[in-house]
């Protein structure tokens, strides 16, 4: 639920990183907390037990720039990783406007993922907010890993795409961070459908996080438009 | 707008009247400083003293502070706590629900008392309440009103991530 202030001329926008446990939800905002000028980023605030598990939330706000003399003002928050705290999840997502799903690359993780996804699901749908109609993004990190599995793997098990039946945009749609694929194409079968956009991480050292942090701004942002 | 994206939006105006509500209200029951916070955790105003904290991180732990008792009330066969409140030694918070959408949050300290804060911002919730439910019933972009704010900003925003 993005919030337009005249006053303060500001917009301020939510966005949940979501998946599985130990896959790199928070190595993701401590980068960007890390690595953007100290003045364009408030506390990182973490609500995690001793083993620094996230127990609640993690949260960073960050500025990226002014649009029409508007501040925008991102918030980032990430879920808990175990199902245990999903009740917490849950409402994390509250008036949610992005979603980055962050997945683990391992191939022993994959299964955790899938689960972690079919819950991202199930919660959204409880607040009455259906994922393939808002801005979403997912994050393949641990991609340096020798046991990360391939891509087209990660793909199928966990952007297989949603079916398109509205005539009007069932136009193939070159995907813009990846050269010769598509977001939105028709199957061999006939039927159309749409993939969300998806980005290649090592989150310990930086790589993809803020090419992800951009890409669902840029979605979010554009949903306002 | 996509499902799941309902924007709103807070005019000049509507900080005028919201400003004046609490105001008053600081006035009358001697608390410090009043903030109010969407249910999402985004700061709306801060009015009276302003706080010496960082007051976007006070309004997301607010709203999860408030999300999580809600789920507690739920959970003893309530529908929601309307207000909260924690006590310090010399600090307290009162925190109320408006509207189901903001949450009133009123610091005060020793100098008033936490009968008087109570009786006071009964008061403040109802006209806030008017005044917001205003707020959200205004068409947004979405449901057919006024072209949004970042309308043909396209290229603007592509800019903005060069």
């Amino acid at each position: 639920m993005s919030m337009i202030n005249y006053a303060s001329r500001e917009i301020n926008c939510k966005i949940v990183y979501y998946g599985s446990g130990l896959g790199g939800k928070t190595t993701n905002l401590e980068i960007v907390y890390g690595k953007v000028q100290p003045d364009t980023r408030g506390k990182l605030i973490s609500l995690a037990t001793e083993t620094e598990r996230t127990l609640f939330f993690d949260f960073l706000p960050v500025d990226l720039g002014t649009i029409r003399g508007f501040k925008t003002r991102f918030h980032l928050y990430t879920v808990p990783g175990q199902v245990y705290y999903n009740a917490s999840r849950k409402l994390i997502l509250k008036g949610v406007d992005g979603i980055v799903f962050v997945a683990d690359s391992q191939v022993e993780r994959m299964e955790a993922n899938q689960e972690a996804m079919q819950n991202l699901y199930d919660n959204m749908a409880e607040y009455g907010y259906d994922l393939t109609k808002m801005p979403f993004v997912l994050q393949y990190n641990k991609r340096d890993l020798p046991n990360a599995a391939p891509l087209a793997d990660m793909q199928a098990a966990l952007n297989p795409g949603w079916e398109i039946t509205d005539p009007a945009k069932q136009r193939v749609s070159p995907d813009p961070t990846h050269a010769g694929e598509n977001l939105i194409e028709p199957l061999p079968t006939g039927e159309w459908i749409e993939r969300a956009q998806y980005y290649e991480a090592v989150a310990v050292t930086g790589d993809g996080v803020f090419e992800t942090l951009r890409g669902i701004s840029k979605l979010v942002l554009k949903a306002l438009a | 707008m996509p499902v799941g994206a309902a924007s709103w939006s807070f005019t000049e105006d509507d900080f005028g009247a919201i400003t004046q509500s609490l105001n008053r209200f600081l006035y009358e029951s001697g608390a410090r400083c009043a903030l109010l916070v969407d249910r999402s955790g985004q700061l709306v105003a801060t009015v009276g003293e302003q706080p010496k904290f960082d007051p976007t991180a006070f309004a997301t732990l607010t709203a999860a502070d408030f999300s999580a008792n809600d789920q507690l009330a739920k959970l003893i066969g309530e529908s929601d706590f309307n207000s909260l409140f924690h006590q310090g030694e010399r600090e307290s918070m009162y925190l109320a629900d408006v509207a189901r959408r903001v949450i009133l949050v009123v610091l005060f300290d020793n100098r008033t008392t936490l009968g008087l804060v109570r009786l006071k911002m009964k008061l403040t919730v109802e006209e806030l309440t008017h005044l917001f439910q205003q707020v959200f019933a205004r068409p947004t972009h979405a449901q057919g009103g006024a072209p949004g704010l970042l309308a043909g900003a396209d290229d603007e925003i592509d800019k903005l991530f060069q």
